[in-house]
């Protein structure tokens, strides 16, 4: 177990030093080393943290809350991908009091072993993610047992935690309270129940239930907002969050595969840090520091080896314990300046652009969408993989700046915006290139969501709270680069956007006026009106069509281009959603009968919407229509013209 | 005195000329409608060319002193957004006019709105969005066409009203306008030949007032009769109707034209178009424009010279102040020191003055002492 050793007061030499020297009638200040040794005492994690909440995310009432319900859904998705299981989670929260909360979230996971219990959701820094490298969620261990410790220690009230683990299994009921001077949990009571089939349709799950005090608000960092874009980030999983209110929200899964898992990976040899170095040959049962090179890093061949242990002047055979702080400080050097191989990849499991994009469908009603995935780099010897998200126009509203969705192996990040590295690589991005407009040192504006999505084995957090990414110029590079690629196609489809609606116009100026200049023709030379309104006709369209040729020769490139690629999602049904919402002018007809005068490219300016008019994003309790690959609106969008 | 002349005569003294004009525009206008035909059967981008009515386009003849219309036209293309509508507006206004030529029958500007005015099928837009949307496109016609108003059967509202020692013939009908009462003869919107004719005049000079209001005063006091002049009004910028007539009053009559308006920006600029023509009727200055006449007040200095008080004072504006800076810049005025003086003063006091001022010392003031006392001094501006 981790401990820090403290004494109370960090100036002891400073305080004998003085003690001697002054022979004052006071009584002498300093004690002695005996007496100061008997205030020396470990101190357990759980009560440096109890102190120290802020670090793991409980500030403020209402920063415990969403932090309480944070850590939990983290494990219990952790848990049921480990397990295999598709994730099925329902939030609760109930108000007992104006600053009291219950919050209780269950899972469909695979359960918790009994004697695990207590460990599991007792102990700070327990868990089974911190000492391996593998891309989870949670990290350190801390999360849900600093919830239950913050519950106990505001309310004076303990976790009740209910475990089944399989259909022929019992339900375990265990009431846990945090002694935070052991960083261990006593068991208050514990029940045993056959069935518990209300709770675990499945046969298996956890659900885990503590009372905080805590505040719950809607709207920017709430618990609704971290659903909502968990559920962004998690399509195969789905979601059910009762509020206090007793309101209902539903997300439902919008991907039926569960992503692959992740394989563990041993660290790289350019990601470890001298102290660490020689911890690990403290501890390794190799016998020469060769094998030791070569079993307990990634990456290290034989060959590898030999050239790390020449250039650090030791042969591959010396055996481990005579390595001494010299030798392992040449090591390291030597890593640092032979030849790796970068790290495997195969550890991360990105969502992959389609996930994506069918994250981003079901919580974001825009009308553009595109995806891009960079290939895996690293930092400091840790793998790492960068992929973003574009939503653009639709029901977005149009004013405000964009808004940028921050994920960490799928969790969201809600906090601490302008501290993480993904808001950097934002603000970097040139997006005026991409036909958006943006102030210097801001987000771009206009109807946009971004999201980026940073898988890691082992994401760098500014803090323990895990609210944003710190900021290695090989991340942002790579952020930056994918987002690049994201605007660009974006650029094309605004383009192409703006054009189609201009050539649209121009083709109604024509059209419109036609008529009238005909008939009038007619009035004063005698010729049949007919015969003028064809030839108009005629040249209106070869003069519009010059345009609409542009599109098929070079813009027809383009188009095909965005249309087929596989990382754009176009709702044609959307397009302009935003801007329908305003009383349409006087020169966009309300009704437009198919007419004479009005050829067979009748466009309604109108979108009819043949789906209901879904509610509003921030409570899509009915899944969001969901199409990808529709590359045509089925009305005759903007889109069906020119071709 | 007010003896008719038989109808019949007077029908065939204007039905000649008439329709020999009637003819002329008829036949513009139909080579307008052959030429947009005849460009969309053969495929090609119709247009209209029409005359730029803008200062652009407008020169000072220094010679004539008049402004005169230059040649720069601005093409008007059916395919281009920006100039679509009112081609559309130019081509349906024409074939208007066309209708009211055969007819035989005249409109107002607004009725000839009306006839033009209907929504586009299929759409919610209409054809004209104002009156003076089609005002416009008429004139741009008048240009292209190189005919006037009445030539296009068109009148304006009537506006401007006379008195004095003449008898005029209007449309056949005598008038004396020495017995025309309070209200005075309205000037009609056409006043050419043809339809106005001149009889027996016994006037000396014409005094042509900004408003109605202080024409009223002059009548009442019978100014015209103890002055021998005719007395005309203009109800702010004058028509073309009341324009021509003092042109024709000045030209055919040889009356000098003194004019009595307000000492403002406002009141210059109606004398700068009396005297030189309009920017946007500058094809027509050299029958509108009447270069001799004369700005007989109200002058900056009447402040001090007729002891006003303060009470006449109208503060300038920044609009007034931009504006007077422009007149004094219009290279008509630019070399004419008292013009520059008057506005510089004009400037200087910070404040405007109505003719209607002059009432505060008393009801007949002006027109017992103060017109008399410039005409007399030969005190004007020209």
């Amino acid at each position: 177990m981790p401990t820090l050793v403290s004494s109370k007061d960090a100036d002891v030499s400073d305080a004998k030093a003085t003690a001697g020297k002054q022979p004052e009638s006071r009584k002498p200040r300093g004690s002695t080393a005996e007496e100061m040794a008997s205030g020396q005492r470990e101190i357990a994690v759980s009560e440096f943290f109890a102190k120290n909440r802020h670090l793991l995310g409980f500030d403020n009432p209402r920063k415990a809350l969403l932090t309480t319900v944070k850590e939990a859904v983290d494990n219990s998705l952790d848990a049921c991908e480990e397990a295999g299981i598709l994730p099925e989670i329902t939030v609760e929260i109930g108000q007992k009091s104006e600053t009291r909360f219950r919050v209780t979230i269950r899972d469909n996971g695979p359960g918790i072993v009994r004697r695990q219990i207590e460990h599991v959701f007792g102990r700070l820094l327990y868990g089974s993610k911190f000492h391996r490298l593998k891309m989870s969620r949670g990290q350190q261990g801390i999360g849900i047992s600093a919830a239950g410790m913050y519950g106990l220690m505001t309310t004076g009230q303990p976790v009740v935690i209910v475990s089944k683990t399989g259909k022929q299994q019992p339900a375990h009921e265990v009431i846990l309270k945090m002694d935070t001077s052991k960083n261990r949990a006593d068991i208050v009571k514990e029940t045993e129940h056959a069935e518990m089939d209300e709770l675990f349709p499945q046969g298996h799950g956890t659900q885990v239930t503590i009372e905080l005090e805590a505040r719950y608000q809607k709207g920017r960092q709430s618990v609704d907002e971290y659903l909502e874009q968990t559920a962004i980030a998690n399509p195969h999983a789905c979601f059910a969050f009762i509020a206090p209110d007793a309101t209902r929200l539903e997300f439902q899964r919008s991907v039926k595969e569960l992503p692959p898992e992740a394989k563990e990976i041993k660290p790289h040899p350019r990601g470890i840090e001298l102290g660490t170095l020689i911890q690990m040959i403290e501890r390794t049962e190799c016998r020469a520091i060769g094998s030791f090179l070569q079993e307990e890093f990634c990456r290290v061949s034989p060959s590898v080896t030999r050239a790390i242990c020449d250039h650090a002047k030791v042969k591959n055979t010396t055996t481990i314990g005579r390595i001494g702080h010299a030798e392992a400080e040449a090591i390291f050097k030597a890593i640092q300046v032979v030849k790796i191989m970068a790290p495997p990849t195969d550890c991360l499991v990105p969502m992959g652009t389609k996930a994506l994009l069918s994250g981003l469908l079901r919580g974001v009603r825009a009308e553009f969408f595109s995806a891009s995935m960079r290939p895996a780099d690293v930092y400091r010897g840790n793998p790492f993989q960068i992929e973003v998200g574009l939503a653009y126009g639709g029901e977005l509203p149009k004013e405000e700046p964009a808004r940028i969705l921050r994920f960490a192996n799928r969790v969201p990040l809600l906090y601490q915006q302008s501290a993480c590295c993904s808001w950097k690589s934002v603000i970097d991005t040139n997006w005026r290139a991409y036909g958006l407009s943006q102030s210097r040192d801001s987000a771009p504006e206009g109807g946009l969501v971004v999201m980026i999505h940073m898988v890691s084995a082992w994401v760098p957090f500014t803090s323990e709270s895990k609210e944003a990414i710190a900021d290695y110029d090989e991340i942002r590079k790579e952020m930056k680069l994918a987002l690049q690629e994201a605007g660009r196609k974006l650029g094309i489809y605004l383009k192409r956007r703006a054009r189609m609606r201009h050539e649209t116009d121009r083709r109604d100026i024509f059209e419109r006026y036609i008529g009238e200049i005909s008939k009038a023709c007619e009035g004063i030379t005698g010729t049949p009106a007919k015969k003028v309104f064809d030839a108009l006709t005629r040249l209106a369209k070869t003069k519009t069509e010059q345009a609409d040729q542009d599109l098929d020769d070079e813009g027809n490139v383009v188009e095909k281009k965005l249309e087929q690629d596989d990382n754009v999602v176009i709702l044609a049904e959307r397009i302009g959603a935003a801007e329908q919402a305003e009383a349409p002018t006087d020169l966009i007809p309300e009704v437009r009968p198919t007419k004479v005068s009005r050829p067979a490219a009748a466009k309604p300016k109108t979108p009819k919407r043949s789906t209901p008019p879904a509610a509003p994003a921030q409570t899509p309790t009915v899944p969001a229509p969901f199409r990808v690959k529709e590359r045509k609106a089925p009305e005759g969008g903007l889109f069906e013209e020119g071709k | 005195m007010a003896a008719k002349k038989p109808t019949d005569s007077r029908g065939a003294a204007r039905s000649a000329l008439s329709e020999r004009t009637d003819a002329q525009t008829r036949k513009g206008i139909v080579e307008l409608g052959a030429r947009v035909v005849r460009q969309s059967l053969a495929e090609t981008d119709p247009f209209v060319d029409v005359p730029l009515r803008s200062l652009s386009n407008t020169s000072f003849n220094a010679r004539k002193r008049l402004l005169e219309m230059g040649d720069s036209t601005q093409r008007r293309n059916l395919f281009n957004t920006a100039q679509a509508r009112k081609f559309m507006q130019t081509v349906l206004l024409s074939k208007g006019c066309k209708d009211l030529i055969e007819a035989g029958k005249t409109l107002s500007l607004r009725g000839m709105y009306y006839m033009s005015l209907h929504t586009i099928p299929g759409t919610r837009e209409k054809t004209f969005e104002g009156q003076e949307e089609s005002d416009g496109i008429l004139e741009d016609i008048e240009v292209a066409l190189e005919a006037l108003r009445e030539n296009l059967h068109l009148f304006a509202k009537k506006r401007g009203t006379m008195v004095g020692p003449i008898t005029v013939r209007d449309n056949g009908d005598e008038i004396d306008c020495r017995r025309m009462g309070t209200g005075g003869y309205a000037i009609p919107s056409i006043c050419e030949p043809g339809v106005v004719e001149f009889g027996k005049c016994d006037a000396k000079f014409v005094l042509h007032v900004e408003k109605d209001t202080v024409w009223s005063r002059f009548n009442e006091d019978r100014f015209w009769e103890k002055h021998n002049c005719i007395l005309t009004e203009g109800s702010g910028q004058p028509p073309r109707g009341v324009r021509r007539l003092l042109w024709r009053l000045h030209h055919e009559l040889k009356l000098p034209i003194y004019c009595l308006l307000d000492c403002d920006p406002w009141g210059h600029y109606i004398f700068s178009v009396i005297k030189q023509g309009s920017i946007n009727l500058a094809f027509e200055s050299s029958r509108l424009a009447i270069p001799d006449a004369k700005f007989l007040g109200i002058r900056a200095e009447d402040y001090e010279r007729c002891e006003l008080t303060d009470d006449v004072k109208i503060e300038l504006n920044d609009r007034d102040i931009e504006r007077a800076k422009q007149i004094a810049g219009y290279p008509w005025f630019v070399d004419k020191k008292p013009w520059q003086k008057e506005i510089q003063r004009m400037l200087r006091n910070g404040f405007k003055m109505e003719v209607e001022s002059l009432i505060t010392k008393d009801i007949s003031y002006v027109t017992e002492e103060y017109v008399p006392a410039r005409l007399k001094a030969r005190d004007w501006l020209e």
